[in-house]
């Protein structure tokens, strides 16, 4: 399927996805979905330098915090359109992504890990230290009383957004998953010397790697603010932003667009629903060991039983 | 002066240790050069430097009339000078096919201006090169799986994917039987129809001397001897240092 096709069929899909949504009368739906869905970017977005390049970053919760704090300080500024936020946001967690590269790109393995780990403490040391975004106390957003494009609730119209940017980062992913540019990652991710040697410029395509990605994560924080109303760094810095965006690809499959949806979808709605149903402080526990298992049982994930299903299937015809 | 590659006064030190001392070496185009050497003599670590993995302190590395000396590694197979690795190093999370995809779409475009194959046209290229190195029937497989031979078979056709004008095949006989060495000399034979010129790197004494023009000897980082592959294996002080006799 060519590219533009793709695209066509996935915003059709998310168009649909959101008209559909607006029967369902449990504004709870909203919230819930809305969370799975800022998985599903985090996941896309982690899986471009973790599973196409093979640099994992354990600094999720930066970025997407950086994506959040720029929306909180440009809104008390401002007051400026979501888009511009969006934007903005996304741009700002980009720069700090080629800041990254630029500072570790010579680091591998688990040096670059820690590095992405140290990066995310100094953001948030930054944060908790910064008065006008809110410090250590947190900050509250007013959402806007006007919802725009007539949605009932603003959550509604959040949760409308957020379809739009997975569809967005999901299509990303995907193009750069098939083009040149994702060749050359994949050349990266199993031996950087010999794609060095094949012609790859290994320093620059780690750089828009982990550009695309930090911005993406950046992208799945701008709009958060508004989602909850109050942010302080605790919660804008949260482990569980970290963990999931690792765990969701290495469930669901790290090779391709795929893998990280469907794990977040997976493991986004069961921790949904172990926090209404039994408490939220198990959701951690779930996933460490549903990590554990695939990890050790399936390293490709659930698209490694698609794959391998595909191949037997093929050998027997 | 009309040398493919010139190295002069190449000097690598890992460290206080000197691994390269003061190397010239000149290679015309076509050529087919041997380059021996006892183990750690520095022979990869002049494939390294040559290729521009490993940066250099002294001395200068000049391609086709140019200074490449300080140009990434990168670039350097886009102006032409292709190797393989002593240890093979595939692309294993691909099939054999999109191995030689990579330098089909990243090292080739350099010399052919901004023109850029279609994805069907590099898989017809990448085809046509696994024909003749006689791994078209592995085209599909997953790179990991393949035995030592056709491993060793892959590194070459990934390097010639890249249309080099010069390629250093680091041992890419070790470990092989009889008859396999045969094939892959085969190989390294028919670079010269390609208008490509070889360095081959190898201990394997027969497959040396059948293939090489000229033979270059390295011992302890010190080129000891360069000529006629008969003259320099008779050469008493080669006998001394690299014979061990
Ligand atoms: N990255 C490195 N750091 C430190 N020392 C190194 C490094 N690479 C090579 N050396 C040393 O440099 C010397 C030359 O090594 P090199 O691999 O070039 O030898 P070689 O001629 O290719 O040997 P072989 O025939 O065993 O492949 C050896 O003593 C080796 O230990
Ligand atoms: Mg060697």
């Amino acid at each position: 399927m060519s590219n533009a096709r793709f695209a066509t069929i996935a915003l059709l899909a998310g168009v649909l996805l959101i008209v559909g949504a607006q029967w369902i009368q449990n504004d709870y739906f909203f919230n819930a979905a809305y969370t799975v869905l800022m998985y599903v970017i985090l996941s896309t977005a982690w899986n471009i330098l973790g599973g196409y390049t093979g640099y994992v970053n354990f600094g999720t919760a930066g970025f997407f915090a950086l994506g959040v704090y720029s929306s909180i300080v440009l809104w008390k500024a401002f007051h400026p359109p979501l888009a511009v936020m969006i934007v903005v946001g996304t741009l700002v967690a980009a720069l700090a992504g080629v800041g990254l590269g630029y500072l570790t790109m010579r680091l591998r393995g688990h040096f670059f890990a820690i590095a992405t780990l140290a990066l995310a403490i100094m953001l948030f040391t930054f944060v908790t230290n910064w008065d006008y975004a809110g410090g250590a106390r947190g900050a509250y957003v007013i959402v806007p009383r006007e919802v725009p494009f007539g949605f009932a609730r603003y959550i509604r119209y959040l949760f409308s957004v957020m379809v739009l940017l997975s569809v967005a980062s999901i299509v990303v992913a995907r193009v750069v998953e098939r083009s040149r540019l994702g060749r050359g990652l994949a050349a990266i991710r199993d031996d950087e010397l010999a794609a060095e040697c094949a012609g790859v410029p290994t320093l620059k395509l780690k750089l828009i790697s982990t550009a695309l990605s930090g911005g993406m994560m950046g992208l799945a924080g701008t709009t958060f603010p508004f989602f909850i109303s109050f942010v302080e760094p605790v919660g804008a810095f949260d482990l569980r932003y970290a963990v999931n965006a690792i765990a969701m690809p290495v469930i669901g499959g790290m090779t391709t667009w795929l893998g990280p949806l469907i794990g977040a979808v997976l493991l986004g709605t069961v921790q949904q629903l172990v926090q209404v149903t039994i408490s939220s402080a198990w959701n951690l526990l779930i996933v460490g060991l549903l990590l554990v298992g695939f990890v050790t049982m399936a390293p490709e994930g659930i698209m490694g039983w698609v794959f391998a299903w595909r191949r037997r299937r093929a050998r027997r015809s | 002066m009309n040398d493919l590659l010139h190295v002069q006064g190449l000097t690598k030190r890992f460290g206080g240790f000197v691994a390269l001392d003061r190397v010239d070496l000149q290679v015309a185009p076509g050529e087919r050069l041997g380059l021996i050497g006892p183990n750690g003599s520095g022979k990869s670590t002049l494939v390294n430097c040559v290729s521009g993995l490993l940066r250099t302190e002294e001395g200068q590395v000049s391609f086709d009339g140019h200074d490449i000396s300080s140009l990434p590694a990168h670039q350097r197979i886009q102006r032409g000078i292709a190797r393989s690795f002593q240890i093979p190093k595939p692309f294993a999370s691909v099939s054999v096919l999109d191995n030689l995809c990579v330098p089909l779409l990243y090292a080739t475009g350099h010399r052919e201006g901004s023109h850029r194959p279609s994805e069907a046209q590099v898989r017809s290229q990448a085809i046509a090169i696994l024909d003749s190195v006689g791994l078209a029937q592995r085209a599909d497989e997953m790179s990991s799986g393949l035995t030592q031979v056709d491993m060793r078979k892959l590194e070459l056709a990934r390097a010639i994917a890249a249309r080099p004008l010069l390629l250093i095949a680091d041992e890419a006989m070790a470990g092989l039987s009889s008859s396999e060495v045969d094939e892959i000399l085969q190989l390294l034979l028919q670079m010269k129809a390609r208008g490509i010129a070889v360095i081959m790197i190898e201990h394997i004494m027969r497959a040396v001397m059948q293939f090489s023009e000229r033979v270059v000897v390295l011992v302890a980082g010190h080129k000891v001897a360069d000529g006629n592959p008969h003259e320099v294996i008779a050469n008493p002080d080669v006998q001394k240092a690299y014979l061990g006799e």
